[in-house]
């Protein structure tokens, strides 16, 4: 079935800038002497921690348990021992719980699950287990844990898995360099994840820009029953709602989940990270990033253990030839910019980015010139300018009835426009008003 | 910091590092590269001019396009403002009053339209972006009204010309109501009394559809309003053929061709919705035909436009289209 993907509306084509490190395979990192692990890497409730300070932990070990139900565990990157329980810099500036783990080289097993080898007859409540223990989560850049996406309510059921392999984001290779490599477990993660929804297929979304990706996967996806789709290059294609219409049809509701329209949507590493924890029983502890930026010496993508510092990433990338203007956590489009290189990398971190001077050139905001680019670009055909006065004017209540809720924050319209307005910055602002109002409201 | 293997390593400041909201890339739109544009689509028109009304039309051009940005410049100063003719805005204001103007016009009117323009049809509303009128139709309407008999003598076209000057005054092709006064050859060419920007079909077409390639207008507003424009006056041709002239001779004569692709696509002022413009292009194309047909002025196109900018809130705000995802919720609700 290869039906041809349907074209989202909108969407802009940012310069991609992946030949930089498109093509240079996967090195593993190499063992540091010191990891530390951000405790809360998923939304919803953070992990209740099980370690103190001084406990010995092999690698793999768990750190920390599920605090309910929308939380996952956390566990070990190494074999060592716990040397401080502290705070530590986190991906949004502010200070963040974690633990530091000192290796103690031997870097030994010590999970606390077997492999599933008879995983095809296992049961799926028993295979989406395995994925909430292994702290699986969305490794594209939410974080939102993978186990609830595989627990819909009996009145929505699921009948398409998508396994999203789009990486829309300029720069990024970190998923094409892993579909390309372990498209065998790629596939395989799919064909897990859809025994666990008790579905036969699964469709691999994958953007035209990635053709080799697209080839090796199609060697080994048959065997599974699984299809890969080519989708059109362009940004956002990988936002979950427009990939779920790019390839079903399905338009999932404002404030709705995919699993309002009968989909499951799984990015391509947590796919490999699901393998990895059936097949292999081992939890998810390391990830494969891309580091890369113009002002690096030598950009690539790395498999790094979670708890990694930023800092040793950049050293293993050569360090840079100039100072970046910024330095960021993801993509140029919706990544996070950092002020410090103490940060480490959690199971999200698809990228590290760092951006040349030249790129991040401070604008000023001028007036609105009603030039309309930003409502022809937008995903969700909301209309950015209008919105955007009303969050000037602190009218948020207009705000909330032009659809500001809708907004994916894909930063489309401020790429695009010529006045160099901080629409998604209003936008963000907007969404963050409205939704304490509502706290408000409700705790009256 | 512990010495590694390759002390040659070197790592970002992080003092240095910027922390500002994504996205982190910008597309390197601009509004001067925008206005830059126009001003290039207006080039074929600005050449014909020259070539059919001589230097007289190049005067009337610089100083209606150097009064525009002296006006705006003053205003800032005065406003305490920074300067802003490097946006370009003022120039192609500047230009669009000229393109309104006779070749004969005197050096006062041009410069009274400039201060007009740029004074009353942008400034006092806050400058570039607030404006709710077309600055340059805004000039030109009150210069009609203040000053009707310069506005309506036109100098006969003297092709290349460019040193002759004399006020010829004829009536303008769509002046003289039921006879043509003008072949449609020389129309399409240009080879007509009028405004400089009216004359010639070919160069304005040419311009319309670079913009339209650039896609810096919408599509939307010139088709509707030369397509209402045309079925008014092909259904009153064929009914009467007295009472007006056929279709072709409303698309090349008058200012119907500079009116829908450069006047009534003025971002600023024109809907920013795709429906939006549909209605507005139908609104000025309705209003033109009424008052070219029926009406007291023999040319109705700046007013229709000024008529529809003051509806152009009102039409944006009601042809907001339901977002992508938004029938679903609905029918859940239900």
């Amino acid at each position: 079935m290869s039906n041809k993907p349907r074209k989202f509306k909108g969407g802009v084509h940012p310069n991609d800038s992946k030949a930089l490190s498109a093509s240079s395979p996967v090195q593993d990192a190499p063992l540091l002497e010191k990891y530390t692990v951000i405790l809360h890497q998923n939304i919803g409730a953070p992990p209740e921690l099980l370690v103190k300070k001084g406990d010995a932990v092999k690698k793999g070990a768990l750190l920390a348990k599920a605090s309910g139900f929308v939380s996952v565990p956390l566990h070990a990157p190494t074999s060592g021992t716990v040397t401080a329980i502290d705070k530590c810099p986190g991906p949004t500036g502010i200070s963040v719980p974690s633990v530091e783990i000192t290796a103690d080289g031997e870097d030994e097993w010590g999970s606390p699950f077997e492999p599933m080898a008879d995983w095809q007859n296992a049961e799926p409540a028993d295979l989406k287990q395995r994925v909430w223990d292994a702290g699986v989560v969305g490794m594209g850049g939410a974080g939102f844990p993978s186990h609830v996406k595989l627990s819909p309510p009996p009145e929505k059921p699921i009948d398409t898995l998508i396994l999203n392999g789009a990486e829309c984001e300029p720069y990024l290779t970190a998923d094409h360099r892993l579909m390309l490599e372990q498209a065998e477990e790629v596939v395989l993660g799919a064909a897990i994840l859809a025994r666990i929804l008790g579905l036969k297929t699964a469709v691999i979304g994958v953007e035209n820009n990635k053709l080799d990706a697209i080839e090796a996967l199609k060697k080994v996806a048959a065997n599974h029953n699984v299809t890969v789709q080519g989708l059109s290059v362009n940004y956002p294609q990988g936002a979950e709602k427009q990939l779920i219409y790019a390839l079903t049809g399905r338009e999932v509701p404002i404030g709705g989940l995919p699993m309002a329209v009968g989909c499951v949507v799984q990015n391509v590493a947590s796919a490999v990270a699901v393998a990895d924890a059936v097949v292999m029983g081992r939890p998810s502890i390391e990830r494969i990033t891309t580091v890369t930026g113009e002002p690096l010496v030598n950009p690539g993508n790395w498999r790094f253990r979670i708890g990694t510092p930023i800092s040793k990433a950049l050293e293993l990338a050569g360090g840079v030839k100039v100072q970046p203007a910024k330095l960021l956590l993801g993509g140029p489009m919706m990544g996070f910019a950092q002020s410090s290189l103490d940060v480490t990398v959690m199971k999200n971190t698809s990228g590290i980015l760092l951006i040349p001077a030249e790129q991040v050139s401070q604008y000023t905001s001028e007036p609105c010139i009603r030039c309309g680019k930003c409502v022809t670009c937008c995903p969700m055909d909301i209309l950015p300018a209008t919105i955007s006065q009303a969050v000037e004017n602190e009218r948020f209540d207009l705000a909330a009835q032009l659809n500001v809720l809708a907004c994916i924050e894909c930063g489309s319209c401020s790429y695009v426009c010529p006045s160099h307005r901080p629409l998604n910055q209003h936008f963000k602002r907007a969404k963050a008003e409205i939704m304490a109002a509502r706290r408000k409201q409700q705790n009256k | 910091m512990s010495e590694v293997e390759t002390p040659t390593i070197k790592l970002p400041d992080p003092t240095l590092l910027i922390v500002s909201n994504s996205p982190h890339i910008r597309g390197g739109e601009t509004i001067s590269k925008i206005m830059v544009h126009v001003l290039v689509a207006l080039a074929p028109a600005v050449a014909a001019a020259i070539y059919f009304f001589g230097l007289a039309a190049l005067e009337v051009m610089l100083l209606c396009t150097f009064g525009c940005i002296a006006v705006e410049e003053i205003w800032n100063k005065c406003a305490g403002r920074k300067p802003t003719w490097k946006d370009g805005s003022a120039a192609l204001t500047g230009l669009l009053l000229a393109m309104n103007l006779s070749a004969g016009a005197p050096w006062w009117i041009c410069l009274l339209g400039a201060l007009l323009a740029i004074g009353l049809g942008k400034q006092i509303f806050g400058g570039l972006g607030f404006n709710p009128f077309n600055p340059a139709l805004v000039a030109r309407v009150a210069l009609l009204i203040g000053f009707p008999s310069f506005m309506t003598s036109w100098v006969a076209p003297q092709a290349g010309k460019f040193m002759a000057c004399d006020a010829l005054t004829g009536a303008t092709p769509l002046g003289a109501q039921g006879a043509a006064v003008a072949s449609l050859h020389d129309l399409f060419i240009g080879n007509v009394g009028g405004c400089l920007g009216e004359t010639s079909a070919i160069a304005l077409i040419i311009g319309g559809v670079y913009l339209l390639i650039k896609k810096l207008i919408k599509w939307q507003v010139p088709a509707a309003f030369i397509g209402t424009v045309v079925l008014i006056s092909a259904v009153v041709h064929l009914v009467n053929p007295e009472m007006t002239q056929p279709p072709l001779y409303h698309i090349l004569a008058g200012g119907l061709l500079i009116g829908a692709f450069f006047m009534a696509t003025d971002m600023v002022t024109s809907p920013m919705t795709a429906n939006g413009a549909l209605i507005f292009g139908f609104g000025c194309g309705l209003i033109t035909s009424v008052i070219r047909i029926w009406g007291g002025y023999p040319e109705g196109v700046s007013f229709s436009i000024l008529f529809m900018n003051a509806l152009t809130p009102l039409i944006d705000r009601s042809t907001i289209g339901k977002p992508f995802g938004y029938i679903r919720v609905k029918k859940e609700s239900e």
